[in-house]
């Protein structure tokens, strides 16, 4: 950790080296570490210390951008001097307005010295927990538990300054056990929000509940999609249609569809990087503070994610989106809106169907559409007269998201954050298609 | 820097670790993006720091940081030494390394035009007259052109005495065009998705590509992808270009025989392998006409280099002879348990990621004659180009792939176009329902410079030299 005073320092005197008309400075420091464990023994764990610098320059609507992370001050000034020259080559960018002036922002509290603290000895110790649990029902332990800390500093021409510290821990794991899986993930600010032991637990019964996996023929199905598995879906609508360039150029699923139905009236969805219940962040990677965006609501598509570039063309303010250059302004910070039921309501209320733990490898098939196609991972059940019967083998499903979005017919009251940082509740879905087994070999 | 690595070197031993290595690493890469005529993206990126791996009571730790000055050995050497304690207390077997002879040698990418010492100028200007070509074409709505140098400098020593220096250089480019219109997006790419194909070499690999002589030809692809029928759902003849296939090479053999996923140790993120040790020298993996070589010394190849990142020489080993498995990728760590020697395929993605089992260039070998006599000696069946998607289980047995484009093969000549092509399969009935590969004349190396694994997340560059193959009873057109 660099402090905020030196991460300044730096900005300052970086933007001081430029002769661009307009200069912006990120620095960025982390501090991280990673205990991984696998077959019930640590066998990789690692730590890094890393501090980088941005510096994004513009001549008139030209801009270069560079990064290093030589922090000696001819390391600073060859990155400002780097970024000019850049920036001198360049064609105008005609949606350049400006870089973003001073503004106010939403304090929010992503710290937590519990994290920022915890040591190697203390993953180890998360770890053992788990492998002994993991021993004692003759599975095999795997996963990573990671603490890091770090902070970002944004600095511009226009006086404009942001500085945010972070921590986070994130704990997964997969247990094996003879022919069955299971899986847990966590993620806080807060290592104290980590429980290793609870989580291992569930991964150890999901993995002696789905041994001996039997075979189920493809085809449509009715669905019961984890927490996990939800994510997923959640995460790739955001990828393939919540951005604004996608919209623009009339490249995704949200440009003839605003104001329009897109799925079922239950699904709502938005992004909110200062609600305390997700991963809180302030402001992206501009300095622009972040905006609350409501992206599907009762199941009408409403709004799309901007940075300034795309703000600039459909001549609205930025809602504090840019993920940096090369990227299109993306939401990182996803809630779905609970419902009123459990997964075990929609198990229970299930004639005939499927329970998926968790999506693996899933890729986009047909962009326009929100065709994925990816399969089942860790603990996937047949569901029969309302209650898990038996484990079924690893299934690929070919599926448009926003298809099964509309037929979702139950939502669980409880969300949890999944790994991608979004918040989702368990689904049911009533018309899902497997389009392949998989096979022993 | 060599001074630095043997400090390091040196403080690992006095703290105690009965293994130790160190890896400085000096990264500089340029990114060049064109968006219809405009600059999306010129970035240049450096990174430096240094990396200690170190092994304390038969366990390992790994600390990294990018202050490279003397007074951070000792800091970082100690939290190394600390984390592998921490690592010791979890009882497992003792790490044990197959043996090495160290070396002390040097290595380069040979380049004959360094990419960094071409102008920006001229850069831009190859990508911007390839985007202006693409948009020549009337129904294309976004042309994009692309371009990335990369060059890392490294010094690798350890402590059994290695001292190694690399240089390895890696450039690359490509374009695409997008048509849009009622819904519907197609994307063609030139010469591979992606951003391209990319190799160990200088500039002269990205003129060679000769981007701005089929820009226009990519534009009329897409343009015409928009018209075409979607791809039947059918189970036929497939026959794959070398794009595609060098990513049906990587998802179904590359990762399947690195010897970590099968052991376990990247079951909780990427997942195993049906690879199981009983499955060596024994499974008929593909068709008698498939070879297959893990060859890190292959000219111009992506994952080419001189010595792995565990100091272990570049080295050429087979995978599949005539059909039947036969070896993995494998570390010093893991090659002990199968009873043979690391076949150097240890990389890391920088100095702040340790080394993971990576492919080198995995390269199916050629069989004989071209694509042209493959097509005509085929009566009815698909042939697809250029991935657009892909997908496999954990296990690396069920895939399902997409192409940006398709032609209906019929009465050996190519026909029908169609749009949205996929295929689907179980990887050792499709590799044993191979029936022909096209021969050397055909051959070629495809770079894959996004290949992720491990956590922390890791991105490596390897290659793939694949000659474009027959495959029979494929299912096609799962989307319909």
């Amino acid at each position: 950790m660099l402090g905020k005073e030196r991460c300044f320092e730096i900005a300052d005197a970086v933007i001081k080296a430029s002769s661009a008309d307009q200069t912006e400075t990120m620095v960025a420091s982390d501090d991280s570490c990673l205990t991984r464990f696998a077959n019930n023994y640590i066998h990789q764990n690692v730590a890094v210390s890393d501090a980088v610098v941005r510096v994004r320059a513009f001549i008139g609507k030209k801009m270069g951008v560079a990064s290093s992370n030589r922090l000696t001050p001819e390391g600073l000034a060859e990155v400002a001097n780097r970024a000019v020259e850049i920036a001198k080559l360049q064609r105008e960018m005609p949606a350049f307005v400006s870089l973003p002036k001073p503004q106010e922002r939403t304090p929010v509290s992503a710290w937590h010295d519990a994290t920022a603290e915890f040591t190697p000895d203390l993953r180890a110790q998360a770890v053992r927990i788990e492998t002994e649990l993991a021993t004692a029902q003759n599975c095999i332990a795997s996963g990573a538990f990671s603490t890091e800390s770090g902070e970002m500093a944004l600095a511009n021409s226009l006086g404009l300054r942001a500085y945010v510290p972070t921590t986070r821990a994130e704990f997964t794991t997969v247990v094996m056990c003879d022919t069955g899986s299971g899986y847990a993930y966590a993620t806080s600010r807060d290592v104290g929000d980590i429980t290793p032991n609870v989580m291992a637990a569930g991964a150890v019964q999901t993995a002696v509940d789905s041994r001996d996996p039997v075979d189920l023929e493809p085809g449509e199905y009715t669905v019961v999609l984890s927490h996990s598995a939800v994510g997923e879906f959640v995460d790739f609508l955001a990828w393939l249609g919540f951005g604004a360039r996608d919209k623009q150029e009339g490249r995704s699923f949200m440009a003839e569809s605003m104001g329009k139905k897109v799925t079922g009236d239950s699904i709502t969805i938005w992004d909110d990087a200062l609600d305390p219940a997700g991963l809180p962040f302030p402001f992206d990677s501009e300095g622009v503070r972040k905006q609350k965006v409501m992206l599907i609501e009762d199941g009408i598509a409403r709004n799309v994610v901007y940075d300034s570039l795309t703000a600039a063309v459909d001549g609205v303010e930025s809602t504090g989106h840019c993920l940096g250059t090369g990227w299109h302004p993306y939401p990182t910070n996803l809630f779905m809106a609970p419902g009123d039921s459990s997964t075990e309501e929609m198990i229970a209320a299930t004639e005939r169907g499927v329970f998926v733990s968790r999506f693996h490898y899933v890729n986009v098939s047909e962009p326009m559409h929100t065709v994925l196609t990816g399969m089942t991972r860790d603990g996937t059940f047949l569901i029969e007269n309302g209650v898990l019967t038996r484990p079924v083998k690893n299934m690929r499903f070919t599926q448009s998201v926003l298809d099964a979005f509309a037929s979702a017919d139950m939502i669980s009251a409880d969300t949890r954050i999944v790994e991608g940082d979004t918040r989702v509740p368990a689904v049911r879905v009533r018309s899902f298609r497997f389009s392949g087994a998989t096979v022993a070999s | 820097m060599k001074d630095f690595a043997q400090k390091a070197v040196n403080c690992l031993q006095l703290k105690g670790a009965s293994y130790g290595d160190v890896r400085i690493v000096d990264t500089l890469a340029e990114t060049i993006a064109t968006r219809n005529g405009t600059a999306e993206e010129l970035r240049v990126h450096e990174s430096l720091g240094f990396g200690v791996r170190a092994i304390v009571n038969g366990a390992w730790g790994f600390a990294s940081s990018s202050r490279v000055e003397p007074d951070e050995i000792e800091a970082v050497v100690s939290r190394a030494v600390a984390i592998a304690e921490a690592s010791s207390s979890v009882p497992g077997n003792p790490v044990v390394l197959s043996e090495l002879e160290p070396v002390q040698a040097s290595y380069a990418t040979p380049v004959e035009k360094d990419p960094f010492a071409v102008s920006l100028d001229d850069k831009l200007d190859m990508l911007y007259r390839a985007d202006e070509g693409i948009r020549q074409v009337k129904g294309v709505s976004l042309a994009q052109a692309f371009m990335t140098c990369y060059r890392v400098d490294q010094v690798f020593a350890s402590s059994e005495g290695a001292l190694i220096e690399q240089r390895i250089v890696h450039s690359g480019a490509g374009m695409a065009a997008t048509a849009v219109e009622g819904g519907e997006m197609q994307v063609r790419s030139y010469p591979n998705s992606f951003r391209g194909n990319f190799a160990s070499a200088g500039y002269e690999y990205i003129e060679a590509l000769r981007l701005v002589d089929h820009a226009e030809r990519v534009g009329e692809d897409v343009v015409a992808l928009m018209q075409a029928p979607q791809c039947p759902d059918a189970t036929t003849t497939l026959i794959l270009d070398g794009g595609q296939l060098a990513l049906q090479v990587h998802e179904s053999i590359g990762h399947p025989i690195e010897l970590d996923r099968v052991f376990g140790t990247e079951a909780s993120y990427a997942g195993t392998s049906f690879l199981t040790l009983d499955k060596l020298d024994g499974l008929q993996y593909g068709s008698e006409i498939v070879n297959v070589v893990g060859d890190a010394t292959t000219p111009g190849g992506l994952g080419t280099y001189g010595y792995d990142d565990e100091g272990v020489p570049a080295q050429c080993v087979d995978i599949i002879r005539d059909g039947k498995f036969v070896g993995y990728l494998s570390s010093r760590e893991t090659a002990p348990r199968i009873g043979r020697k690391s076949t150097g395929a240890m990389r890391a993605d920088g100095w702040q990621r340790i080394p993971l089992i990576r492919m080198p260039n995995v390269n199916l070998l050629p069989g004989e004659g071209t694509l042209d006599e493959l097509i005509a000696s085929t009566d009815d069946g698909i042939f697809m180009m250029t991935n657009r998607s892909w997908s496999i289980d954990d296990k690396r047995l069920n895939f399902q792939f997409g192409t940006e484009i398709a032609y209906q093969i019929g009465n050996g000549k190519l026909g029908q176009m169609y749009k949205n092509p996929t295929y689907t399969g179980i990887t050792p009935e499709f590799w044993n329902s191979c029936d022909a590969i096209c021969g050397p004349e055909e051959w070629k190396l495809w770079g894959t410079p996004n290949c992720g694994k491990g956590q922390p997340s890791q991105c490596a560059h390897v290659g793939h030299g694949v000659a474009p193959a027959c495959f029979r009873n494929v299912r096609v057109g799962v989307l319909q």
